[in-house]
């Protein structure tokens, strides 16, 4: 069992399929069970992309395309 | 057009790390130009899973997209699909002296065919809300002279919780455990709408937590079989909108994969030890899904090893089945057929607070998130 905090309330979940998970990761739990560790390396690229998608919008508008 | 950009603080002032990043109005403005950039066809598009159904709604994501994209509510509320011959057969376990009834707060509300759970609690029954089936095993402990029944309902992002509960209940020799099991699963789903001489849907954004357990390996002979692209995609505006993003530029170059749009919680092959664990204390059966009637082999069962936790045997209502009311178009609205505000009774004698059908009771519901959020438009 793991001290989950979602948001300020604290929960015991099962981190039983989670062998790897260490304090301090982000989980995806439900109903009581960790089902998989935030991959926070995917989770910082995609954002990086999406924001990119947004700047090269931008510079083309200004070289007038 | 912005009207939600205060509502995206809903955890009053605290970050949730990975999740408000993923409410950023620039990234969903950026993700809404690159949909109207790349669409020029016609497309009907479901999403499978209620909680994107709701996520749809309270951001009012439709906004963001072109007209010519028509987002279709699937099956995916597990509340909405339990069969009404289900519900009775909670109610005849909850009303005995002997049980206590644990069940996930939304199920007490679903209409039986005569009262709800709520009501039976108000008779007197002993009817318990938990957050997590393991908590049931606690009360059965704290409790040796009652029964304690779990209702073991969920896709595949809970069946793990309520296997796991079963597993426990066996190996620490907890008897007076058990659980009215009714789980469903998306692709036969999937497959049966498809199958569908109506169906209109031509591509799905696939829900992203029952492929965080499953993986996605799954969905890969639907996408080919019936020519359709399939993207595992979050809850979130900006996971909804790059789900559909990705569909969307599939349909328009003509191809059928399954991509993955929510990397950050889901892998090919989803979690193991979990996986596992449904195989070992599930088989696959019939289901009846309310609303749309028997797929084949859409849900779990107990498996042989762990059929002494089946409380429909127990309790012996495995005999009990029920027609469904033909008043609500509960049915048409799951399978993407018809939208909430084309049922008469919406709004008017089905309500929140008195719903007629599955999908008005749940939070998850398509009926209850129109009612929420897009009431005024329809009436």
């Amino acid at each position: 069992m793991a001290k989950v905090d979602f948001s300020g309330i604290v929960k015991d979940v099962c981190v039983q399929w989670l062998p790897e998970v260490k304090e301090g990761d982000y989980v995806l739990a439900h109903v009581g069970m960790a089902l998989n560790i935030v991959d926070e390396k995917d989770a910082m690229e995609t954002l990086e992309l999406l924001k990119e998608l947004g700047e090269i919008d931008a510079e083309m508008g200004e070289e007038g395309w | 057009m912005l009207k939600w950009e205060k509502k995206a603080g809903d955890t009053e002032g605290k970050i949730m790390k990975y999740v408000d990043e993923y409410r950023d109005i620039e990234l969903v403005k950026n993700l809404s130009g690159k949909i109207h950039e790349v669409c020029s066809g016609d497309w009907t598009i479901m999403e499978i899973c209620g909680g994107q159904t709701h996520s749809i709604m309270k951001y009012s994501l439709e906004e963001f997209l072109p007209g010519n994209i028509h987002l279709v509510h699937g099956p995916g509320c597990p509340v909405c699909v339990t069969p009404l011959e289900i519900i009775d057969k909670a109610i005849r376990i909850a009303q005995r002296k002997d049980v206590i009834f644990c069940s996930f707060g939304d199920m007490l509300r679903v209409p039986g065919s005569e009262k709800d759970l709520l009501g039976v609690k108000a008779e007197g029954g002993d009817i318990r809300i938990l957050y997590s089936p393991l908590d049931a095993l606690k009360i059965a402990r704290e409790n040796p002279e009652k029964q304690v029944v779990f209702f073991a309902i969920g896709f595949e992002t809970t069946a793990p919780a309520n296997a796991m509960a079963v597993k426990e209940a066996n190996r620490k020799g907890i008897s007076n455990f058990s659980i009215l099991s009714s789980h469903v699963l998306v692709p036969p789903a999937m497959e049966a709408i498809l199958s569908n001489p109506l169906n209109k849907i031509q591509g799905f954004l696939a829900a992203g937590h029952v492929c965080t357990v499953m993986g996605y390996e799954e969905y890969l002979p639907i996408a080919s079989k019936y020519n359709v692209p399939i993207v595992v995609t979050g809850f979130e505006p900006v996971d909804i909108l790059q789900g559909i993003y990705q569909v969307i530029l599939q349909l328009e170059k003509g191809s059928a994969e399954v991509e993955n749009a929510y990397g950050r919680v889901v892998t090919r092959d989803g979690n193991q030890q979990a996986k596992k664990l449904l195989k070992e204390v599930f088989k696959h059966t019939d289901m009846k899904w309310r609303g749309i009637g028997s797929i084949q082999d859409s849900g779990f069962r107990l498996a042989p090893g762990y059929e002494a936790y089946n409380a429909e045997e127990i309790f012996d209502v495995g005999h009990i089945v029920q027609q469904e009311s033909d008043k609500c178009i509960a049915g048409e609205v799951l399978q993407g057929l018809k939208k909430p505000g084309d049922c008469p009774a919406f709004a008017k004698e089905c309500k929140p607070e008195h719903p007629l059908g599955a999908p008005m009771v749940s939070s998850e519901g398509a009926c209850a998130a129109y009612y929420r959020f897009k009431k005024t438009e329809i009436a």
